[in-house]
């Protein structure tokens, strides 16, 4: 069996076996297909994402199989493609957007914030809003301006929107099937830094719904939070704060908005520490929020205050400066021994 | 001479072109401009009914209008955008739009959404602080009008994803007018600023969509002429992006029915987007909180009451013999459903709490659900302390 890894020959093959093993720009780019086989009303639309397959990759092949009026190379235009987006949503449609990366999204913003997110309230209920936002995000692939910023708080502040990030092939795979079979607006952050990581894909079921937060490794000492490719940091921290005899959790949040507090609570009240790490600049971002709501309901199991790696409150760096700017595993770390020292 | 009052210059005197399509002269004889000669097939077909009701749309809109501007004077309304003077360029337009067409209005377009069915007093609920939207868009006795748009230009991109929607379900161009289906969006010359309309004209092109731009230039963006909006008149704009794009003298309720008729025609067998160019004037303020005194002269105003669409039409009807009973008529009409509109308007009450939270979002959300239960206990707490 030699079929390139998520075309439909290697689906095909999965479905028998159920487990392939795909990077996640590959396991995207399988439940997006399976998404468009299953429901004719699904539209991917975006700059470069048909005849090129996006400038990842992401979407590649799906133009070929599905044909233009599915898969839309659109105009050179955010606020074009999510205000027609909307209104393809009107009439029907269910269009998942690609926004080629994070630093370009704010075009749209209007469109994203004041229409689609609040389309519903304001026709109080009468119209669904079933529109994916996919937007490569974050950094660590050493570009320009503009292609490594982390925009995640603008959003999860927005109320209408729902916002989810994968950090795994399993998690790409499913999550952007449910983000698309959602009835709300979602905006599905891709951690770009690891389109390439591998991992094993099971087509037979889903794992957790989508807003479920997930433990992907036991510890004791102290929890660590974090979402996309943090959680492949937070694992390296782990890894190395085991062999200096620290035990860590470590829980991938997978939904930004709504945030799944029962793994974190469950956690922090055995381990009574936490960090939270993300690229994202530090103020009023995810980490404030969850350290906040932690330290309102956790208070009496917290041994230290909830500690928050960051990167840092200056705009994102020229490449170079990248590695300072960003958090490592031994940023958390120190963080680690700073919760530990109370 | 400055620049602006050169382009104003320029742009009075483009109204007067002979391109501009206009059938009615301002004292409403029937006097076609050369641009009109193509229209003027339509305007014969009409028949004194429609004629009649293109002048009672007018009227009657014009009292709900001063009815809802002295309820906001009154304090009953938080706003109110009047759509004093603009009577012709939207009554003529709307008219010419089929039931199964969709209208997407701005937020001045009272008359196109009763003419659709919709009940003013919902646009009455908008303003008063009741709701967002006012009405269902999806219910039938709405006909297809969607709910009005305050960030100026946003929904000429929704009107053109829709649009791209019935392209995409064949929906138009099967040469069956019955069947085919067209989108009305409607924008001002404030809006034509916009990046999102420049990017709804690149994809209603790019798609070739079944859609007629419908541009309002009633010459103010509040305080700012629309000579510093566009140094060339604003329908050219439509023949940049590839559509053809007609300017008409929005005060003459007949050039702007037959040529927004012609163009839907066109939309909805497949021949793509069209614009059209609106000149009109508004002739009250931008909304309830402005002072058009600040920015206008009282000249300028009086050479508009001169063009007064309603006049126009009114001096033509008498002219073809129409009745004095039926000016009385109208008139009584126009009393009534401003009577109405103060009635129902004072009547208006009451807005459920959890109209808030219910449609945030169309799924359950842990955090908007828990805030509606901590309001709902938070208010309990207060009914328990007084029983």
């Amino acid at each position: 069996m030699t079929a390139a890894p998520g075309t439909a020959a290697a689906t095909a093959a999965a479905d028998e076996a159920g487990i392939e093993n795909l990077p996640i720009s590959r396991a995207l780019n399988a439940g997006m297909r399976r998404a468009l086989a299953e429901n004719d009303r699904v539209l991917l639309m975006g700059e470069d994402i048909g005849r090129l397959g996006g400038v990842f990759r992401v979407t590649e092949g799906l133009q070929a199989e599905f044909g233009e009026r599915r898969v839309l190379d659109t105009p050179l235009a955010e606020s074009g493609i999510v205000g027609t987006a909307i209104g393809l949503a009107m009439a029907g449609f269910r269009p998942v957007c690609e926004i080629q990366f994070d630093g370009f999204v704010f075009p749209a913003f209007d469109q994203i914030t004041s229409q689609l997110a609040k389309f519903t309230n304001r026709h109080e209920g009468a119209l669904q809003m079933p529109v994916v936002i996919r937007i490569p995000y974050g950094g660590h692939i050493g570009a320009i301006e503009h292609h490594q910023e982390s925009p995640e708080a603008y959003f999860t502040h927005t109320p209408g929107l729902r916002v989810v990030s994968p950090s795994t092939s399993n998690d790409a795979y499913w999550m952007i099937q449910d983000a698309i079979a959602s009835a709300d607006p979602v905006i599905f952050l891709e951690p770009k830094s690891k389109y390439w990581q591998k991992g094993e894909v099971d087509t037979r079921a889903r794992a957790l719904p989508l807003h479920a937060s997930r433990l992907v490794r036991r510890g004791t000492d102290v929890t660590l939070v974090g979402h996309g490719a943090m959680v492949t940091t937070l694992l390296q921290a782990a890894a190395l704060a085991e062999s200096e005899g620290t035990s860590c959790e470590v829980i991938d949040l997978r939904s930004l908005s709504p945030v799944d507090y029962g793994p974190i609570l469950d956690s922090v009240r055995r381990t009574g520490r936490m960090v939270y790490a993300q690229e994202a600049p530090g103020f009023t971002s995810l980490g404030s929020e969850v350290a906040a709501t932690v330290m309102e309901r956790a208070f009496y199991a917290l041994e230290a205050p909830v500690l928050r790696v960051s990167g840092f409150d200056a705009p994102f760096p020229p490449a170079k400066l990248e590695g300072a700017f960003l958090p490592d595993a031994d940023r958390v770390l120190e963080a680690v021994d700073r919760v530990l020292a109370y | 001479m400055t620049q602006t009052e050169n382009s104003v210059q320029d742009h009075a005197s483009e109204a007067a072109d002979s391109a501009v399509v206009r059938v009615l002269a301002p004292d409403g004889s029937l006097a076609p401009s050369a641009a009109a000669e193509p229209y003027l097939e339509i305007i014969e077909s009409l028949s004194d009914a429609e004629l009649e009701g293109f002048y009672r749309d007018m009227v009657v809109i014009r009292a709900f209008d001063r009815q809802a501007t002295n309820l906001q004077r009154q304090g009953q309304l938080a706003l109110w955008p009047p759509s004093l003077g603009q009577e012709a360029a939207q009554v003529g337009s709307v008219r010419a739009a089929r039931p199964q067409d969709h209208i997407f209005p701005s937020y001045r377009e009272h008359v196109v959404a009763r003419i659709r069915g919709v009940d003013v007093v919902d646009i009455i609920r908008v303003m008063r602080g009741l709701t967002h939207g006012g009405w269902d868009p999806t219910d039938p006795r709405n006909g297809n009008t969607h709910i009005y748009t305050l960030v100026l230009g946003s929904q000429t991109l929704h009107a053109t994803g829709l649009a791209m929607g019935l392209v995409f379900d064949g929906k138009c161009g099967t040469g069956d007018p019955e069947r085919d289906e067209a989108v009305v969006v409607y924008y001002g010359d404030g809006a034509s600023s916009q990046g999102d309309v420049h990017e709804a004209m690149v994809f209603a092109a790019s798609y070739n969509t079944p859609e007629v731009f419908f541009l309002q230039n009633n010459q103010w963006a509040i305080s700012v002429p629309v000579a510093t909006q566009s140094r060339s008149p604003l329908h050219k704009r439509g023949e940049g992006y590839g559509m053809p794009s007609i300017p008409i003298d929005g005060n003459d309720v007949l050039a702007s029915y037959a040529v927004t008729r012609v163009a839907l025609e066109e939309a909805r067998s497949g021949a793509g987007p069209r614009a059209i160019e609106a000149l009109t004037y508004r002739m009250g303020a931008h909304t309830t909180s402005d002072d058009p005194t600040k920015y206008r002269t009282s000249d300028e105003e009086l050479s508009w009451v001169r063009r007064d669409p309603i006049a126009r039409m009114r001096a033509f009807l008498e002219a073809r013999g129409a009745s004095s009973d039926f000016f009385t008529d109208v008139d009584a009409e126009a009393d009534a459903v401003a009577e109405d509109t103060r009635v129902r308007t004072m009547q208006l009450d009451g807005i459920p709490r959890n109209l808030m939270f219910d449609h945030v979002y169309s799924e359950p959300h842990p955090l908007v659900d828990e805030q509606r239960q901590w309001l709902a206990d938070y208010e309990a707490s207060f009914e328990e302390g007084t029983s």
